[in-house]
């Protein structure tokens, strides 16, 4: 019986020919990835467990990425990057992303595809729901706790369930101004906040294969808001030619066999979404933009590993061009080649930063998760209070962006954008003709 | 646990209870390895449900609930990995929480950490009980009751995870089968 693309990578990194989907199995780890909000505690628990002086498995797959809490006051967010430190060092662990010097890069899933870290095949995984993101490069890739994430810095190892894949298998192309983030919310609109829990999600398709990566991983990255354990695209010809422009390790390409078995498959034309929305209080609550274009919003923020990517800013510009906002405009580069290329990359002579600063934006904040998840009171782009706020991040529940009197809608780039130049919720459609 | 029986009050709670409502991430800069912040996290559990909860999972200015057992719905613990949310409920005295289902990283985290109990009910208990009421759960049994009805509804079958939570969570499950020393 033929295998899936998530089935392989597992049978390969449990020493298997085959596995099936309900089988506990113990696999291999190619990757941890750890942050400064869950980096301490797992480090705690690795030391209670493994004792003061033990080893991590391996300082070549752990990678540390402070990215949550490093532009605030806070002096204990302060310190669980002092613990991070201390821990690179007394492990001698070469891959640090270290707020405050050179080698500070930001979000934690787009720091790790950038920095050659995600590659085709292999097993990786972070102290951070949305590592789902990096199936977009077909590994496995998940979310785990920091008791887990313990276990694997000692062992290198981790027991999981193999789980069954829901494939998503869209077709043809996509109209202006709709993008991953509209598949995205679109298919958990459909399937429900947990319609995937456990699952594999599978991307497959004439669509998908036209996405960009950094499109790619939109996509992958919120499987999570549909419960799903992992995302995962096959590799093709862009994914190698990624991987490869960001690392010369060797990596192993897998995919589904055509008689792999799916718990089911779900169809959908590239022709038929429109750009959507989701209002608050749940990532399923999917409406089409047009549609909720009664909803008054206050601000609009872009940023995130969902939606802060150079991509995601390029479209934003695309559509700010020329038009000024209404509302205040939050817009968080989730690294520093990011924020960097902000400066560099030009639409009709003009850099994307000129753009945002003619149509009256925020001028943008350092790179980090800012207020995708709300943090200390002193973030930047916080709803303290009853704002409502567009954003092209992956979650609304309520005071998720900070108060709880606060509500978000989701968006993708265009819309958020959009919106942030009517003062409500505006397809971009009626700008992008 | 002792005779495998958990019994107490029990908080109503509805669908989709994410992270960010068990634990603000505000509060993410408290390490739960560390013994008072790890006390800390259990005075904010549940805090970030919304107002209209008149009834507050913790007491103003209290470190321990009066309910060892929470009810939702579907998809409880639903959102980030934080670690910090199981444990939140475990340090403020929570035993178990049931729900029709849960999302996958917050069952997992609630085994590896041995915090509080995930208890799975096909019935929808949350829209039968309410908060204040007393139950009884049985795991030997695999039966939650109610005391003041002497009603019986069942719990599924927790699977092959159950000889996880029977070793004692993932590092005394992988020493018993000598992963690890």
């Amino acid at each position: 019986m033929g295998m899936t693309i998530t089935e392989k990578i597992l049978a390969n990194a449990s020493g298997r020919e085959h596995v099936s989907p309900g089988e506990n199995i113990w696999v291999s780890a190619d990757i941890l990835m750890t942050h400064d909000v869950c980096g301490p505690g797992t480090i705690g628990v690795f030391k209670r467990e493994f004792g003061e002086k033990a080893k991590v498995w391996d300082p070549e797959g752990v990678v540390i990425i402070p990215d949550h809490y490093i532009f605030t006051a806070d002096e204990k967010c302060h310190r669980n990057v002092d613990a991070l430190r201390a821990f690179v060092k007394e492990q001698k662990l070469p891959y640090f992303y270290d707020p405050g010097t050179s080698s500070y890069s930001g979000v934690c899933h787009v720091t790790l595809p950038e920095k050659g870290h995600c590659r085709p095949g292999e097993v990786l995984f972070g102290t951070d729901s949305h590592t789902c993101t990096h199936g977009a490069l077909g590994e496995f890739a998940t979310g785990i706790g920091n008791t887990d994430a313990g276990f694997v810095m000692g062992t290198g190892k981790l027991l999981i369930k193999v789980p069954p894949t829901i494939k998503f298998v869209i077709d043809g192309k996509l109209p202006k101004g709709v993008t991953a983030k509209d598949i995205i919310l679109r298919i958990i609109g459909d399937i429900g906040v947990d319609g995937a829990t456990y699952c594999a999600m599978e991307f497959a398709g004439t669509t998908i294969e036209g996405l960009s990566v950094e499109e790619r991983m939109t996509i992958c990255n919120m499987a999570i808001e549909a419960g799903g354990k992992n995302g995962i695209i096959a590799p093709d010809e862009k994914t190698i030619e990624y991987v490869k422009s960001k690392t010369s390790k060797p990596f192993k390409c897998f995919h589904s066999d055509p008689d792999a078995q799916y718990l089911t498959v779900r169809r959908y034309r590239g022709e038929e979404f429109v750009p959507v929305v989701a209002l608050p209080f749940s990532p399923d609550n999917v409406k089409s933009a047009k549609d909720a274009s009664k909803v008054k919003i206050d601000r609009s923020y872009i940023g995130s590993c969902t939606g802060g990517k150079i991509t995601d800013f390029i479209f934003a510009a695309e559509l700010l061009k020329g038009h000024k906002v209404s509302v205040d405009t939050f817009l968080v580069p989730s690294t520093v080649e990011v924020e960097q290329a902000l400066k560099k990359i030009k639409i009709d002579g003009k850099t994307l930063v000129k753009i945002f600063a003619e149509a009256g934006c925020i001028e943008p904040a350092p790179p980090s998760c800012a207020a995708c998840l709300g943090g200390p009171v002193d973030t930047f782009g916080r709803c303290n209070d009853g704002e409502v706020c567009v954003s092209t991040t992956n979650r609304n529940f309520p005071g998720r962006m900070g108060s709880k009197d606060s509500q978000t809608i989701l968006a993708s780039p265009y819309t958020a954008a959009a919106s942030a130049i009517t003062g409500h919720i505006t397809d971009p459609r009626e700008f992008l003709k | 646990m002792a005779d495998n029986i958990i019994r107490g009050k029990v908080f109503i709670t509805g669908d989709n209870i994410d992270t960010d409502q068990i634990i603000p991430a505000q509060y993410l800069n408290l390490v739960p390895t560390i013994k008072e912040e790890y006390e800390k996290l259990g005075s904010y559990a549940l805090c970030g449900l919304p107002d209209e909860y008149k009834t507050r999972y913790m007491a103003e200015g209290k470190t321990k609930t009066e309910y060892p057992i929470i009810i939702g719905g579907s998809n409880f613990g639903c959102g980030s990995s934080r670690e910090h949310a199981p444990i939140s409920l475990g340090a403020a005295g929570c035993k178990a929480v049931i729900a029709k289902s849960f999302a996958r990283i917050f069952f997992r985290n609630c085994i590896a950490t041995g915090e509080v109990y995930p208890v799975e009910t096909p019935e929808n208990l949350n829209k039968i009980l309410k908060t204040g009421d007393e139950v009884e759960i049985n795991f030997d049994a695999r039966t939650v009751k109610v005391l003041s009805s002497g009603k019986v509804y069942n719990t599924n079958d927790l699977g092959a995870v159950k000889e996880v939570i029977d070793a004692g969570g993932i590092f005394s499950f992988a020493r018993k089968s000598k992963m690890i020393k």
